[in-house]
């Protein structure tokens, strides 16, 4: 190769090309021709043979047989979505509280950290399910278990519900402090890294920042919602994009798709699920990017 | 004069009150904290005591945490169950090369994305982040066909003249997709290495190829021994998330020993092996107490989670660190 006839900026963007190499081979075989793929399937049934597998095509077919056809799909899809829905306000709410709790200067902050991180390390669903299924196994039946869970919480439930509604709190509202009260545990437990990336965030706030607004008279209150939130609110996004994203592993919609396409062979309709899903997924994080694009203050 | 003592008592008033909310302040955040630490350490504490309980306390309702029979039995029985050091070695091997082969083929990209203007960089980024964002859900089937049948552009095919190797149940996808920067969250370590990478400054680059260092030269003497904070994080997160991994374990190796798949089947295993452990034979149509494999499933989970506390023991402090000068705040 001459490589005297070539530019120093040229020798340059080959060599970046050089870096991404590993990545871009993965990415176009083990990524792009997964998906052109995915979508090929999700129009076709498919059917595994001793040499490779035969398609044939079938139109919208899966799609609509996941939406209108298949029992559990739907019912699934909404639980799935709106239970993400619901946790993500709760789980971000408690990371920030936790990362300006930490942020704090007391005695043993060392250990205390190390203390609200050990959920990313436990974090995981073959401890997940071996813990339900042996609780499962203890009690003989999985909708037993669930019945048991509703009767030994509803006793606090209904006391907070009303203390809640005579202080003047809106029922749905109340509701929603309910919830959160009772997965306090799952809350606190899928919160680890979110926790991390708030206090990375207050770390970088320039501490003369606050020694102005203190000088100038500001409470801590005032301070933390003039400097503090619009200082970490790009954190914000990213941690609400990261909660989304990783209520996917282990949720029941992916659990469904799985058994679809493993245990039932019916590859196509699972593929078809996993579009709908992914297309939902999608459209929901646009909607809080875009709401939340013009309130982000970029420094 | 008056004037001067009302406003001294004034202003010592205001200071007592001022303490007084301080104490309490500090009083209710202390508690708030212990509160949220004993509900991350009290499942663990119950584990390690249950670990060292006798059968017979079962059904002992005086006892609380501390058994009155200390017992080993429940450690042994879920060893042997889970099969546990061989397993072990086994899964240790597999994470820790997952881990190295993400780890390098992540800072490679991150560095490239961060410092070389080549054609497209911005919008190959854009797909980088695409990746994190589409759910592995979607590739699941693909993927599982792909390596059933592997044939890297129809090399191997070449040579042998079939469709491709059978590659499920082995280590090698997850290898392959490792070295290949597209694993288990690997869009995220390339994001984490390009931010760490473009906060450095320019100049060392600069110095170093005045004095004749090549690009990679560069990279692997220079820019390398200078991303200690991100190789911290991403070589953490991602053995602890290989580790934990039920995804593409269950996808690609579903008949390997790993410790995630292992513990996942626990329950039903504990219940079939409990009473063979206990010296009856499988037609005496025994079943174990319940509660027993409760015992020992607990114990088990508590084995999984061992060297992932005994790792953390070791590196959390540079963890924390680590985080809040690897860069993901930008």
């Amino acid at each position: 190769m001459k490589l005297k006839g070539i530019s120093l900026y040229r020798k340059r963007s080959m060599l970046g090309f050089f870096f991404i190499g590993p990545w871009l081979i993965g990415f176009l075989f083990l990524y792009l021709t997964p998906l052109i793929q995915s979508v090929k399937f999700s129009f076709t049934k498919l059917e595994i043979q001793p040499e490779g597998y035969s398609l044939l095509s079938v139109g919208w077919e899966n799609f609509r047989n996941a939406v209108f056809v298949d029992a559990n799909f739907n019912r699934i899809l909404t639980s799935s979505v709106w239970e993400m829905i619901l946790s993500v306000p709760m789980i971000l709410f408690f990371s920030l509280f936790s990362a300006t709790l930490l942020n704090q200067k007391f005695r043993g902050r060392t250990l205390t950290r190390a203390i609200f991180f050990l959920p990313v390390i436990l974090a995981s669903n073959a401890i997940e399910a071996a813990e339900k299924s042996g609780l499962i196994n203890l009690i003989g039946s999985a909708s037993y278990l669930e019945e048991m869970q509703g009767a030994t919480s509803s006793y606090n439930v209904t006391s907070i519900v009303y203390t809640l509604l005579d202080i003047g709190i809106p029922l749905t509202f109340a509701d929603y402090i309910v919830t959160a009260i009772l997965s306090i545990y799952s809350i606190i437990t899928s919160s680890g890294v979110q926790i991390l990336i708030f206090l990375a965030a207050l770390q970088s706030v320039p501490n003369t920042m606050y020694e102005v607004a203190k000088m100038e008279g500001a409470t801590a209150y005032e301070s933390f919602w003039k400097i503090t939130f619009p200082m970490i609110s790009p954190l914000i996004l990213t941690n609400i994009i990261y909660t989304v994203i990783d209520s996917f592993s282990g949720s029941p919609i992916t659990t469904l798709i799985y058994s679809t396409a493993f245990t039932s062979q019916n590859f196509g309709l699972s593929a078809a699920m996993s579009w709908i899903y992914t297309i939902v997924v999608a459209g929901f994080l646009a909607i809080i990017g875009v709401v939340l694009a013009k309130r982000i203050h970029y420094n | 004069m008056g004037k001067e003592i009302a406003e001294a008592r004034y202003y010592r008033k205001k200071r007592e009150q001022q303490k007084l909310f301080d104490l309490l302040y500090v009083i209710f955040r202390s508690l708030l904290i212990i509160g949220i630490s004993f509900i991350i350490i009290y499942p663990i504490i119950q584990k390690i005591a249950v670990a060292f309980k006798d059968k017979a306390d079962i059904y002992n309702p005086t006892i609380y945490m501390i058994p009155v029979n200390f017992t080993w039995e429940n450690l042994t029985m879920a060893m042997s169950i889970l099969d546990y050091f061989p397993m072990l070695g086994k899964t240790l091997v597999f994470v820790v090369v997952t881990t190295l082969f993400t780890a390098a083929s992540c800072a490679l990209a991150g560095y490239g994305f961060a410092r070389f203007n080549f054609p497209g960089n911005r919008i190959l980024f854009g797909v980088v982040i695409i990746t994190i964002l589409v759910p592995t859900t979607t590739l699941m089937l693909p993927y599982y066909l792909h390596f059933k049948n592997f044939d890297f552009l129809g090399i191997i095919g070449l040579f042998n003249g079939k469709s491709g190797v059978n590659l499920i149940n082995t280590y090698w996808p997850s290898i392959i997709t490792s070295a290949t920067a597209i694993g288990l969250k690997a869009g995220l370590f390339i994001y984490i290495f390009r931010q760490f990478f473009k906060g450095l400054p320019k100049e060392i680059e600069e110095a170093a190829f005045i004095d004749g260092a090549g690009g990679i030269q560069t990279f692997f003497r220079i820019m390398l021994p200078n991303a200690i904070p991100p190789m911290i994080t991403v070589v953490l997160f991602c053995f602890v998330w290989q580790y934990n991994d039920t995804f593409y374990t269950t996808l690609f190796m579903s008949g390997m020993e790993l410790m995630s798949l292992k513990v996942a089947t626990l329950p039903s295993q504990a219940d079939q092996f409990i009473p063979v452990l206990m010296g009856y034979s499988h037609s005496s149509g025994f079943k174990a107490d319940p509660n027993h494999v409760a015992m020992v499933v607990d114990t088990g989970i508590l084995l999984a989670i061992l060297p992932l506390l005994a790792l953390y023991l070791v590196v959390q402090r540079y963890f924390v660190e680590s985080i809040e000068r690897s860069g993901i705040v930008g």
